[in-house]
């Protein structure tokens, strides 16, 4: 049982990750209907701008932790608005295929990029939180896991109030929902597409930071396997659908950690993970949460 | 085509005749090293040892009256990189030997291309047996994995006292499957047990699952065969999950990035290794104080056999007297008791380094000596 619970939490906390990379894909996917490749790669970006800001603030304390945090979020959301702005604007209207293979090209660009200017050898990563490990009737809570697990649930209900409590969360639903009709009736589709890319580029950042916390050891490649992960469990979701992305990352987290866990199993960790997406979008094909609409003419 | 056009294709064909000329009278030697990427530190490592081995041969006049050339190559630690730089290696620079300074993995990819083209293939670093069962002309200076996995199951069953180990292998990676696999086969002769086996894949971060499962099996000792970044990670995770007893690993271990990435968590852990800059042999000894002086820090494992790939390579061409690849070939399977700063090395029929191995332990943060084990 004791084992149960452990990889339980180890699953959730792992899972957590998973949904905070999940919820940029699906908040872009929302409003412009194509997948941001690159976002994998700003969950790199993140990490790495937490190593620089960590290096200047003292470590084991929670204002230098949430320092690099916020410090990397911001640097971040600029770094998003500014790839929308060079990579993606121009190109809307345009076939999604398009976008989308400019978005594979940004993501490679910030990946040569970051073995530039970084190096491709693996830099350890500082530990920014205060570290500490609690006994629960057997189960070993390590502080780290409680911060991710906080933070998401923090940032994933900012962004629920952001997106149905205030007037530019209302705006991307309507962008959302009809581009045209949301600009004629006086929406600024530019700014809120840039907020949005805002919005998901501070969330991977969060995420990179988090994800390195737990994992320290941070190279330019880093991003590309948790966000091809975070990206199935946007699918697995419903993409568009940022409850869904949320739920996904945590299926997702937890499915793989007690496949790891099994000494039988665990060679094909990556392949059940899969072929759980596959299952579940064989039944249901718009995802866990997501609504199958008809494309209407 | 007017002579302006002309003019730059010409420049580069005359520039390449003239590296073509200028390059004909060295004896180059190729290496192909993890100098980026995961294994980067081994990598890094092992190319500074050799190129420290070319820089002392050459002030000591070279060989067979000629300078060495040392041309290396980065497999990024990807693979399938190490066999398309060692093409590049052997049919665009001619290389008359080449040095692996990687690991397992990549020179089991490359023995069979090095084999078919009569190229001698010195590895620095690869301990698994079944690099060199690719063919004559495969060598290496180090010790294999059998042995090593010999001494790991003594140190863990005499020192630690360990009854019951967990062993974690990073599959797919040849080395930490065979050593893992020659761990449990003496350990398990000696009266051990091995409890669990829990598996990951390479560039994997997250072993708490694994970990977890090894707990509810309760080991006195935890041995990971895998690589230092993914080894330091489990040493924290396995920390953090209350995991106290004493974790081990093989010379894979064996790089500072095991301390930085691993922090705490690494104090007091053991592992198995080829060189100790602590150790009394004046050969020894003075080389450490050269390299030292001249690159401002010791000499490591790392360094250290790839200083000692590319003197034993040295060695047989001017035994040969002769850069063909047949004639270094002989030479190098008769080497009998070469004195290198990793031991006294004697190729044995299967054209393995037979010499002594080393254990450490981690001791505020640096590797210090243990004790050495003779074969």
């Amino acid at each position: 049982m004791t084992e149960f619970l452990q990889q339980l939490l180890n699953g959730i906390s792992l899972g957590a990750i998973f949904a905070l990379i999940a919820l940029g894909y699906t908040m872009v996917y929302g409003v412009l209907r194509f997948i941001n490749f690159a976002h994998s790669d700003v969950f790199m970006v993140g990490a790495f701008v937490g190593y620089y800001i960590g290096r200047h603030v003292p470590e084991h304390t929670l204002w230098g932790g949430f320092l690099a945090l916020a410090g990397a979020m911001a640097v971040c959301a600029l770094l998003g608005v500014i790839i929308e702005r060079l990579a993606y604007r121009r190109l809307r209207g345009s076939p999604t295929l398009n976008v989308l293979i400019t978005a594979i090209g940004v993501s490679l660009l910030l990946e040569n990029l970051g073995q530039f200017f970084f190096g491709a050898t693996p830099r350890p990563f500082p530990e920014l939180f205060p570290v500490t490990t609690f006994i629960v009737g057997g189960v070993y809570v390590s502080s780290n896991q409680l911060v991710v697990i906080g933070v998401t649930l923090g940032l994933l209900l900012a962004l629920e109030f952001i997106v149905h409590r205030t007037k530019i969360g209302t705006a991307m639903r309507a962008v959302s929902l009809n581009p045209k009709a949301a600009s004629l009736v006086g929406i600024n589709i530019d700014v809120v597409i840039s907020f949005t890319f805002a919005l998901g580029s501070a969330l991977a950042a969060a995420g990179g930071i988090l994800y390195a916390l737990n994992y320290p050891s941070i190279d330019p490649l880093m991003g590309v396997l948790p966000g091809l992960k975070a990206f199935v469990a946007a699918v697995l979701g419903g993409i568009g659908n940022i409850p869904g992305a949320a739920l996904g990352g945590l299926l997702l987290g937890i499915v793989e950690t007690f496949v790891n866990g099994s000494a039988d199993w665990s060679s094909y960790k990556d392949a059940i993970a899969f072929a759980a997406l596959i299952i579940i979008l064989l039944f249901r094909p718009a995802g866990l949460l997501g609504r199958f609409t008809t494309e209407k003419v | 085509m007017t002579i302006r056009r002309r003019f730059p294709l010409l420049c580069l064909f005359l520039s390449v005749v003239a590296l073509r000329l200028a390059a004909e009278d060295t004896v180059k030697i190729g290496m192909f090293a993890s100098l980026t990427g995961r294994e980067a530190s081994f990598g890094q490592t092992n190319h500074r040892g050799a190129a420290f081995a070319v820089e002392e041969l050459n002030a000591a006049g070279g060989v067979l009256g000629r300078k060495v050339e040392l041309l290396a190559e980065d497999t990024r630690s990807l693979q399938g990189e190490p066999a398309t730089v060692v093409k590049k290696l052997m049919s665009r620079d001619k290389v008359v030997a080449i040095v692996s300074g990687t690991g397992s993995s990549a020179a089991l990819e490359v023995a069979p291309l090095c084999q078919a083209a009569g190229v001698p293939l010195v590895a620095a670093t690869a301990t698994n047996p079944r690099v060199t069962e690719a063919g004559d002309y495969i060598f290496r200076a180090c010790f294999i994995d059998p042995f090593q996995g010999t001494v790991l199951a003594r140190f863990a069953g005499h020192s630690l006292k360990a009854r019951r180990v967990a062993v974690l292998v990073a599959n797919g990676n040849a080395y930490s499957v065979g050593l893992a696999k020659y761990f449990r086969e003496k350990f398990t002769t000696d009266g051990g047990e091995v409890i669990a086996e829990q598996k990951y894949a390479d560039g994997d971060k997250d072993f708490r699952a694994q970990l977890t499962a090894i707990r509810a099996a309760r080991p006195d000792a935890i041995f990971a065969s895998g690589n230092y970044t993914e080894s330091a990670l489990i040493c924290k995770q396995a920390r953090e999950l209350g995991l106290s007893g004493p974790l081990f690993g093989g010379d894979t271990w064996d790089s500072p990035a095991l301390v930085e990435i691993g922090g705490q968590a690494v104090e007091g852990a053991y592992f198995s290794g080829h060189f100790s800059p602590d150790a009394t042999d004046p050969a020894v000894r003075s080389f450490v104080e050269r390299f030292t002086r001249r690159w401002g820090s010791g000499p490591d494992t790392g360094t250290s056999l790839g200083y000692d790939a590319v003197m034993l390579l040295a060695d047989a061409i001017k035994r040969a007297g002769s850069t063909e690849g047949a004639r270094i070939r002989d030479a190098l399977a008769a080497t009998k008791d070469f004195a290198g700063v990793t031991g006294h090395i004697t190729i044995d029929a299967q054209r393995n380094a037979s010499k002594s191995a080393v254990i450490f332990t981690v001791r505020d943060g640096k590797f210090q000596f243990v004790e050495s084990v003779s074969p």
